[in-house]
C-alpha cells in the first residue's frame, strides 16, 4: 500500500514538473512551480527528511511563490512578459535535459557513500538532532560560509539599484486599505509566526527545526506585514537592519575564532559547551537569515523611474 | 473505539474534499468555483484533523491539530475575499 | 488503520490531481491561484495523515503549511493591482462592484 502512495506522489510530482515547465504562459507555470514546491515538501515527508520538508515548505510556501508573483507583476507592467519562441527555448531544454541525465547518471554509477555513522559522535555534539549536529558542529564551516553566501547576494541585488535610488526605500511602496481584510491579516499573522518561528529554533536543537527553517517561517511572516503596510519598507542606510544582517555570521565567526584559541581549533566546540553554543548561534543567525531572506525577496532600491 | 471515530471522521473529511474539488472542476464560473473550494476543503481539513485526533499520544498534538486548522481557516478566510475582488477587478478590465 | 491511513492518503492527493486540472485549465488567473489554494489545503490534510502514520514531527511541517497558506495569495492580489503595491479593497467603489455581479449573472 504504502508503494502505491509514493507512486502516486511522483507521478504528481513529475506531471507537475513536466507542466511548469512545458505549458504556455509565465503565470501558469509560477502557479505549478508553487504546487511543485509543496509536492516535494510532501515528497520529503515521505523519505523521513523532515527538517528538508519543513525547509522546502517553508520557502516554498512562504517566499518563492510571492518572489515569482512579483516578478510576473512587474513584467507585465514593464508590457515585457511576451514569451520566447520556442527556438530559443529548445537550447535551454537541451542543457536542462543534458544536466538532468547527467546527475542521474552519476547518481547511478557512483558507490554507495561510505557515511560515517552519527549514532557514536552524536552525544559529542551537544545536540540530539543529527541534522543540527552536521549543520552547526561537525560541518559549522560550510554553514558559516552559507550565511556569508547569503549576505554576499544581497549586496549583490543591491548593487542593481541606480545611486540617486540608493536613499530611497527598499522594493515596493506597499499599502492596504486601513482596517480591510489584508490589513488585519498582516496584523493577525506575525505575532503567530514569531512564536513558531522561534519554536523552530529551540526545538531545532533536539527535534525537526533549525535556524534556517525559524528563519524563513520569521521572513515569511515579516513579509506579510511588508505587504501589508503595516510595517514601513527598510531602507539601506538605517543601522538597525544592517547589524541585524552582519549579526549572525558575526557571532558565528567570532565563536569559530573562540574556538581556536580556547579549543582544538577554528570553528571547533568543547562538548561541555557545544549546546549553549549551538543554541546562541542558531538564534543569532536566525535573524539574520530572517533579515536577509526578507530584504532578498522585496529587492533593491526603487525610485520609480523607469528602466533604461 | 478510538479507531471508528477515525474511520468515519476521516472518511466524512476525504467526501468533503472531493466535493470541493469536483466544485472547482464543475462550477461554472470563478466565484461559484471559489465558494466551493474555501468551504469544502476547510470544512474537509476540519473532519481530518478531528479524525486524526484520535491517533494522537498526547494532548499537544491534539493541540497542534486544532491550531494547524485554525490557521488554515485564517488564510482561507483572508484569501477568498481577496482573490474574489481582484478577479472583479480583472473581469471588468476592457 | 495504517491500510486506511495510506488509502485516505492516496485519495486525498488524487483530490488534488483534479485540482492540479485546474490550474492547467485556468482560464482566469484567480481560478489557478484558487487552485493552488486548494492544493495547499490537501497538501495540510495529506501531511496530517502522514504524521499519524509516520512520525508526528509531520504535524511541525504542517503547521508550517498552514501558517504562510495565504501568503502566495496575498503576494498574487498585490502584483494584480495596479502599481503592483495595492490591495483590491482599495480602488474600486462597492456600488460599482455590485452592478458587475448582477450584470455578469443576467448574462449568464
Amino acid at each position: 500500500m504504502s508503494l502505491v502512495l509514493d507512486i502516486a506522489l511522483c507521478a504528481l510530482i513529475l506531471g507537475v514538473g513536466l507542466a511548469t515547465v512545458a505549458g504556455h504562459g509565465v503565470f501558469r507555470a509560477v502557479i505549478f512551480f508553487i504546487t511543485y514546491g509543496l509536492l516535494l515538501a510532501i515528497g520529503w515527508a515521505r523519505l523521513g527528511a523532515y527538517d528538508v520538508a519543513l525547509a522546502e515548505a517553508a520557502i516554498s510556501a512562504g517566499l518563492t511563490g510571492v518572489l515569482l508573483l512579483a516578478a510576473h507583476g512587474r513584467l507585465r507592467r514593464l508590457s515585457a512578459a511576451e514569451e520566447a519562441p520556442l527556438r530559443r527555448n529548445l537550447p535551454a531544454a537541451l542543457i536542462a535535459t543534458g544536466v538532468a541525465l547527467a546527475l542521474g547518471w552519476a547518481w547511478f554509477a557512483l558507490p554507495d557513500p561510505a557515511a560515517p555513522d552519527l549514532t557514536a559522535a552524536l552525544p559529542q555534539s551537544g545536540v540530539g538532532n543529527p541534522v543540527t549536529a552536521v549543520l552547526l558542529n561537525f560541518r559549522a564551516w560550510d554553514t558559516l560560509l552559507e550565511a556569508i553566501i547569503l549576505l554576499a547576494a544581497l549586496i549583490g541585488l543591491w548593487m542593481l539599484a541606480r545611486d540617486r535610488a540608493w536613499n530611497e526605500p527598499l522594493g515596493l511602496q506597499y499599502h492596504a486599505r486601513a482596517g480591510g481584510v489584508m490589513a488585519s491579516f498582516g496584523r493577525v499573522l506575525p505575532p503567530i509566526g514569531l512564536i513558531f518561528g522561534v519554536y523552530l529554533v529551540w526545538a531545532g536543537a533536539e527535534t525537526t527545526g533549525g535556524a534556517f527553517q525559524g528563519g524563513t517561517v520569521l521572513a515569511a511572516v515579516c513579509l506579510v506585514s511588508l505587504m501589508a503596510g503595516v510595517l514601513p519598507a527598510p531602507r539601506i542606510a538605517q543601522t538597525a537592519w544592517r547589524a541585524a544582517l552582519v549579526f549572525g555570521p558575526g557571532v558565528f565567526l567570532l565563536s569559530g575564532v573562540a574556538g581556536a584559541i580556547f579549543a582544538q581549533g577554528f570553528l571547533a566546540l568543547p562538548p561541555a559547551l557545544a549546546k549553549p553554543a549551538i543554541v546562541t548561534i542558531e538564534a543569532a543567525l536566525t535573524l539574520s537569515i530572517a533579515v536577509t531572506l526578507v530584504l532578498l525577496v522585496i529587492g533593491p532600491p526603487d525610485d520609480g523611474g523607469q528602466d533604461a | 473505539m478510538a479507531d471508528i471515530a477515525t474511520y468515519l471522521l476521516t472518511g466524512l473529511g476525504l467526501v468533503f474534499f472531493i466535493a470541493g474539488t469536483v466544485g472547482l472542476i464543475r462550477f461554472p464560473d470563478q466565484f461559484s468555483r471559489l465558494h466551493a473550494l474555501t468551504k469544502g476543503d476547510n470544512l474537509g481539513l476540519g473532519f481530518i484533523a478531528l479524525g486524526v485526533a484520535f491517533q494522537t499520544d498526547t494532548w499537544a498534538q491534539v493541540a497542534m491539530l486544532v491550531l494547524i486548522w485554525g490557521l488554515a481557516l485564517l488564510a482561507a478566510g483572508t484569501v477568498a475575499p481577496l482573490v474574489a475582488r481582484a478577479a472583479l477587478t480583472e473581469s471588468r478590465k476592457p | 488503520m495504517t491500510i486506511w491511513l495510506h488509502i485516505l492518503a492516496i485519495a486525498l492527493l488524487a483530490s488534488l490531481g483534479g485540482a492540479l486540472w485546474r490550474v492547467w485549465r485556468g482560464p482566469s488567473q484567480a481560478d489557478r491561484m484558487m487552485a493552488a489554494q486548494l492544493i495547499g489545503t490537501g497538501g495540510v490534510a495529506v501531511l496530517m495523515v502522514l504524521a499519524a502514520l509516520q512520525d508526528w514531527t509531520l504535524l511541525a511541517v504542517a503547521f508550517a503549511l498552514a501558517t504562510l497558506a495565504a501568503l502566495a495569495a496575498v503576494g498574487f492580489v498585490k502584483s494584480e493591482s495596479p502599481d503592483g503595491a495595492g490591495d483590491p479593497e482599495e480602488a474600486p467603489p462597492a456600488t460599482e462592484l455590485r452592478g458587475t455581479v448582477q450584470d455578469r449573472t443576467r448574462n449568464g
